[in-house]
């Protein structure tokens, strides 16, 4: 147990390592481009600020959620739907959950992680991922754009190279 | 007596529950701030006229240029398929569209550091380079299949 909390710590440290190495790279970024063009960086600014408003609701949902799953999923329970014996079943869950997630990708980052440290499969999680391209409530404007019969083909294919992707993920 | 113990352990432990996510969300703010950031500086600096001026018109050239582009694109799927139907007006073909769209949702260049700092490096470097295979795959299969029911 102790040591399993000392991997932890070791893997939190090192995550909020490169978390802010990448951060100060793109701060850096920033000066370097205010010095060319100081009302692009500004737009720049208040455009992200604009992004943080937009998904401020679903980063509360996803601190809920993986709160939720802390206190409710033991590893047993999740190993069991999305771990290794988790079989077809474990497939279509996770195909299900990324189709059926909202919001930006890299939101639901931290949710994956606390789902794999539970036990959550490698090639599940890059399942979720993927389906995140099908959106229900998005569709209607694809289908405006590309025709019915274009949508339904390209989901089918979506749903079949998801699978295959995290077969492979799993395997190398 | 020993039901209210339970109640109490259960309460402490919700307690104990959120703190903990929000201790591991706060370990992935620095990268998903950046995320937003470089997302801010991209949405600026990249104008869909500037994406559209990239195709040439050659089938497999397009197709890969169509999965490149929106493997290094970020922002609502939404904004791919207003570019993918423009682009589709400008006589781009259907494979590069296709491919466009795949990528952009499913390849996330911007999002990579993010995620490999998070769900770890090996992990998102390889889901990234199968889907970004995955993309091009997908838009010949779509298409094709579409051509061939039609």
């Amino acid at each position: 147990m102790k040591i399993n909390q000392k991997g932890q710590k070791k893997e939190r440290s090192k995550n909020l390592y490169y978390g802010f190495s990448f951060l100060g790279i793109v701060i850096v970024l920033y000066l370097v481009l205010s010095f060319f063009n100081p009302e692009k960086i500004y737009r720049s600014l208040y455009t992200s600020l604009d992004i943080i408003i937009q998904i401020l609701p679903i980063l509360v949902l996803v601190i809920f959620l993986i709160g939720i799953t802390n206190y409710f999923l033991k590893p047993k329970t999740v190993s069991k739907y999305l771990g290794v014996e988790s079989g077809v079943k474990g497939w279509f869950l996770a195909i299900i959950m990324g189709i059926l997630s909202h919001g930006p990708i890299y939101v639901w980052y931290p949710l994956l992680k606390d789902l794999r440290d539970h036990g959550m499969r490698s090639g599940l999680i890059a399942v979720f991922l993927y389906n995140r391209a099908i959106k229900i409530p998005l569709l209607p404007v694809m289908v405006f754009y590309f025709g019915i019969g274009f949508v339904i083909i390209l989901s089918i294919y979506m749903i079949i190279a998801s699978v295959i992707e995290g077969k492979i993920i799993e395997i190398i | 007596m020993a039901n209210k113990k339970i109640v109490m352990t259960n309460k402490e432990s919700i307690v104990a529950s959120f703190y903990k996510a929000l201790k591991s969300f706060g370990v992935s703010l620095p990268a998903l701030l950046g995320v937003i950031l470089l997302l801010g500086v991209f949405k600026t600096y990249v104008s869909p006229q500037l994406i559209s001026s990239v195709f040439t018109g050659e089938l497999f050239r397009d197709t890969l240029l169509g999965s490149v582009i929106g493997s290094v694109s970020a922002g609502n799927p939404i904004t791919s398929y207003i570019i993918g139907g423009e682009l589709l007006k400008e006589g781009v073909g259907l494979f590069a569209v296709t491919a466009f769209i795949a990528a952009w949702v499913t390849v996330g260049v911007i999002q990579l550091p993010a995620e490999a700092s998070i769900l770890g490096k090996r992990f998102a470097l390889t889901r990234n380079v199968l889907s970004f295979i995955f993309a091009i795959l997908v838009a010949i299969a779509t298409v094709v299949t579409l051509r061939v029911i039609t």
